[in-house]
């Protein structure tokens, strides 16, 4: 699923015109980014829970051609899944 | 302060013109759909953000730290994420 086929559903199952599940999905992952950005935690109930994971610089290797690659530190958000959606997930 | 479902709703509410019940059943039918969907196994890819995933993972084995035993691990299926380049970049200018 993508994020119009995410819009679409959404205004159906919510009966909203396009342009306000269109305006819902932009702001719940607008506040997610610039939640990253500031380096706060996000916690949505149920989901999932981010935080800001600072990595440190390493050497790997560049599988394709076996070179030696300083790799730099780097900052990704780590995802942790939620309870109930981990329980619906797995089998 | 972590963010979350308060916020995002009051955002929503700000922005919307919904009554605070309304925009609380917009966010959690909004919450539902992601669920469902994958836990249907489906993944959910928004574009400039990143990638919802459903990864099986087989049986292994593994050990209980605590007591050294050996054990089985069944089956499972997690969910993982994986960021978009264009998210990665901007967290990391």
């Amino acid at each position: 699923m993508n994020k119009l086929e995410l819009i679409s559903t959404l205004k159906d199952k919510a009966n909203l015109t396009k342009a306000e599940a269109a305006e819902v999905v932009k702001i719940f992952f607008d506040s997610l980014t610039d939640a990253f950005l500031e380096g706060e935690r996000v916690e949505i109930r149920g989901l999932c829970s981010f935080h800001i994971k600072e990595y440190k610089s390493y050497t790997g290797r560049n599988p394709k051609t076996g070179e030696k690659v300083t790799i730099p530190p780097k900052k990704l958000p780590f995802f942790k899944c939620g309870k109930e959606l981990k329980e619906r997930v797995d089998f | 302060m972590a963010l979350t479902k308060t916020v995002i709703a009051e955002r929503i509410q700000n922005k919307l013109n919904f009554s605070r019940t309304e925009t609380y059943d917009i966010l959690e039918e909004f919450l539902e759909i992601i669920k469902s969907t994958i836990a249907d196994g489906e993944d959910i890819m928004i574009s400039g953000f990143g990638k919802f995933c459903v990864n099986e993972k087989k049986v292994r084995k593994g050990r209980n730290p605590a007591t050294n035993e050996e054990m089985t691990l069944p089956a499972r299926r997690v969910v993982t994420f994986k960021c978009s380049g264009k998210l990665r970049d901007m967290i990391n200018d």
